[in-house]
């Protein structure tokens, strides 16, 4: 497809979106709208494809691949994490030939913890930041969060935005805090969370995305998982196309990670599909595609038992960490 | 991380077996399943161009035998039966439809061609929801609006076509019998199985002997039962052609005539339209059951100013499309319904492209056998184009481009047609504008091909008259009194 027929027009409308608060308000509302009912349409036409036999075992070590292991409670313990540090890397000990997944995702203070834990490994060390999950804290603070976090060796820095300002049409404070932040991480890589179950419209999920995309995330990513509606199939329909018109139009590849409330195996085939079909082949990579996730790496590793030994063995036969 | 491999979708097909495919299949009159006294035809699996299995078609005879015990059925048992008592044998109908639905959506794949998920997806649940549907009516018609006693019409003479063989039926049964009707329907010669599989469950419901009779048959036995005296009520779906011709033979007769024909519709896009959303309505509106759609969108109306961005989203989107096998279950596009139907569309095609449109297909391998034609579109159509004018009834979309909207509903209009019609756009007050001015029967906005037992379908100028389904469907079988 050519740049200039992209929504987002090309690069130089893109350069100029940034250049003050009016243009990326302008930029931003000039963007197609989404129709609710036609995305809901496409993402269960989508979820109607029928994965199986070898390409569901090659989905299932895909899917693996992306999963970000993720504990983000109060209760998290050194141990927790060292547990699941391991089971990152391994994630069945039974089977040395079930690949590593992509991240562990930790609060700041135990992000030393894990890079101890994986050090070795191809693993990389995700942690939540700026003030997460709510974002409300100074940008002052939300910048500390991230350097504590990048200097204690996190290589992947998932930021909430601010909702608030989102939702009050300040999409330049929203932009800057994005670029700070961007800054603040160094080599480390940024993952923005829109928390789109906050932003309730599709119009607001294409216009976040767009807007984070400016503002140099790495990653988009739909939810904290602390709010009730967290990934949903449209949700995720109308991220891939934003980071498909941005890559068609700067040539810029930017990923996509899911969070929050994904569970099933069948669930992350399906998304698989709809990366696939909606952004294209090339998304199908861990440094493109991400599911921010704590229960679905068992259900992926019993659907690989299942296909391999042909009946379900149960959760006893995964680990619990 | 080396790049990732292309995601293949292994096969992932429905059983044939599903289908409980006989080796032979005759027609049902008064109740019992015979041999017709007409030929005996192959009905055939377009994906592969190999026969499914004998059909014994129906002779003249059999159209004597079918409309007289129709007529009997009609006099003795169901025009006196209260609609709650013929809601009861509706109801059953519909219930039998969802449980068999799995066999019914094979066989209907088998049998022409479509991909599975659209037969089990739209075709069999839309075929039981008109049947749950007008079951809700037979008990009320009173309160329906024409009059405080409409009276049934007698025997139905209904012929379908082969584009949706079990939900045409659907269409045509539920409204005929919830009103009192008796019917002798005749399906496509090139698609009986399903329509001959539900008379096999309208014989497990109990329905009176009579009440419904099924012919397989030819366009002579189609004549036969437009020309019969003993038909009181015609409804046809089919082509416009045809349709012209049944006119003409009923004019002068005291027969009542409902008829949905051909289509040319419009798919209007506006420059502020959903874009992703729309590209999708363009998709489903051409290539939903390979175009093989009386209502399909095959004339893209696309605003200038965003022409050539949609033109390229749908060619990107297009590339996704999945052509093959129809019993697969991740197949976006079937197999063309029958060499006959083929050999048009690429007529048409041919004379877009000798007309000087640019003609358009993604990298799409066809099936050696079978009837196969790939997604195309053509732009740099014009209005004089035969593809711009024509009903192709394949996977062919022409797109065009207009500048305001009244050009918009000029350009929409300027057909002999006027089935359907598509608008984009996400200011309500000019889908409302559009919708007023348009001339046609169904007016879909921000959606394409969405259809409900409970909205009217039907057609202005060539694209016929009366309506089928809602409220308005009951008409064509009804004398208000």
């Amino acid at each position: 497809m050519s740049a200039t027929l992209s929504p987002l027009g090309d690069v130089a409308a893109i350069h100029d979106a940034t250049r003050d608060e009016a243009s990326l308000r302008r930029f931003l509302h000039g963007l197609p709208g989404v129709d609710q009912v036609g995305a809901e349409a496409r993402a269960a036409g989508l979820a109607t494809r029928s994965i199986k036999t070898t390409s569901k075992a090659w989905a299932i070590d895909m899917a693996i691949r992306m999963v970000d292991l993720t504990t983000l409670e109060g209760a998290d313990t050194h141990g927790k994490v060292r547990s699941l540090c391991a089971k990152a890397m391994r994630p069945d000990p039974s089977d040395p030939a079930v690949p590593a997944v992509a991240a562990v995702c930790v609060y700041p203070d135990l992000v030393a913890v894990a890079v101890e834990a994986l050090q070795g490994s191809q693993v990389h060390v995700a942690s939540v930041a700026t003030a997460f999950p709510s974002g409300r804290a100074s940008l002052a603070t939300k910048l500390v969060d991230v350097r504590e976090a990048v200097a204690a060796g996190a290589d992947e820095i998932d930021m909430v935005i601010d909702r608030g300002a989102f939702l009050s049409g300040r999409y330049g404070q929203v932009f800057e805090e994005i670029v700070a932040v961007r800054a603040a991480c160094g080599g480390a890589h940024l993952k923005v969370i829109l928390e789109t179950g906050e932003l309730a419209t599709l119009d607001n999920v294409r216009r976040a995305s767009v807007l984070a995309l400016l503002a140099g995330a790495d990653f988009i990513k739909t939810s904290t998982g602390k709010v009730a509606i967290a990934s949903t199939p449209p949700v995720a329909l109308v991220m891939l196309q934003a980071v498909r018109e941005y890559a068609d139009t700067t040539g810029d590849v930017r990923g996509v990670k899911l969070a929050g409330g994904i569970r099933a195996s069948k669930d992350a085939i399906r998304y698989l599909v709809m990366a696939s079909e909606v952004a294209g082949p090339r998304w199908l990579a861990a440094d493109r595609f991400r599911f921010g996730a704590s229960s679905l790496l068992n259900d992926l590793l019993l659907q690989r038992h299942k296909l391999a030994r042909g009946s379900y063995d149960g959760a006893d036969y995964v680990t619990v960490d | 991380m080396p790049a990732a491999p292309p995601f293949e979708y292994a096969p992932a097909p429905e059983a044939r077996e599903t289908a409980r495919l006989r080796a032979s299949y005759g027609i049902f009159v008064n109740g019992g399943f015979r041999a017709g006294t007409g030929e005996t035809v192959a009905t055939t699996d377009p994906s592969t161009a190999t026969a499914l299995a004998d059909v014994h078609e129906a002779g003249p005879g059999d159209v004597d035998a079918a409309v007289a015990a129709a007529r009997s059925a009609y006099d003795a048992v169901w025009r006196d039966l209260p609609g709650r008592e013929r809601a009861k044998y509706l109801f059953r109908i519909a219930r039998a439809i969802q449980e068999r639905g799995r066999e019914l959506a094979v066989l209907e794949s088998l049998d022409n061609g479509k991909p599975i998920r659209e037969s089990r997806d739209v075709d069999i649940p839309l075929a039981a929801a008109h049947f749950f549907y007008y079951a809700g009516w037979a008990d009320k018609l009173e309160h329906a609006g024409y009059g405080s006693s409409p009276q049934p019409l007698g025997v139905a003479g209904q012929i379908i076509p082969w584009n949706f063989p079990l939900l045409m039926a659907a269409w045509k049964l539920a409204p005929a019998l919830a009103t009192g009707n008796t019917v002798v329907l005749k399906p496509a010669e090139t698609t009986p199985l399903t329509a001959l599989t539900l008379a096999e469950i309208i014989a497990e419901c109990d329905l009176p002997p009579g009440v419904v009779n099924v012919l397989a048959g030819g366009p002579a036995i189609g004549q036969a039962l437009v020309e019969h005296e003993g038909v009181d009520k015609l409804a046809f779906t089919g082509s416009t052609e045809v349709g012209k011709l049944i006119q003409r033979t009923v004019a002068g007769t005291p027969k009542r005539l409902s008829l949905e024909l051909g289509g040319k519709a419009a798919n209007i896009v506006f420059d502020d339209a959903p874009l992703d959303q729309a590209v999708e309505g363009i998709v489903n509106g051409i290539f939903f059951n390979q175009g093989h759609v009386c209502c399909a969108g095959s004339r893209l109306l696309v605003q200038e100013s965003v022409a050539e961005e949609v033109t390229a989203r749908l060619q990107e989107r297009m590339r996704s499309l999945r052509l093959g096998d129809p019993l697969d279950k991740n197949t976006d596009i079937g197999a063309i319904n029958s060499g006959e139907q083929l050999a048009r569309i690429r007529e048409l095609a041919a004379a877009g492209e000798a007309e000087g449109a640019q003609r358009w297909s993604p990298p799409c391998v066809l099936p050696e056998r079978g009837f196969w034609f790939p997604p195309t579109i053509f732009t740099g159509v014009s209005a004089t184009h035969r593809i711009a004018r024509e009903e192709i009834f394949g996977p062919v979309l022409s797109v065009l481009t207009f500048r305001t909207p009244q050009e918009a509903v000029d350009k929409a209009n300027n057909t002999p047609y006027g089935l359907s019609a598509g608008i984009w756009t996400e200011k309500g007050s000019r889908i409302l504008w559009m919708a007023s001015r348009l001339r046609a029967g169904v007016i879909w906005a921000n959606t394409f091909n969405r259809f409900d037992p409970a909205s009217p379908f039907g057609g202005y100028k060539e694209s016929g008259h009366g309506r089928e389904g809602g409220r308005h469907g009951l008409e064509a079988y009804l004398a208000s009194r």
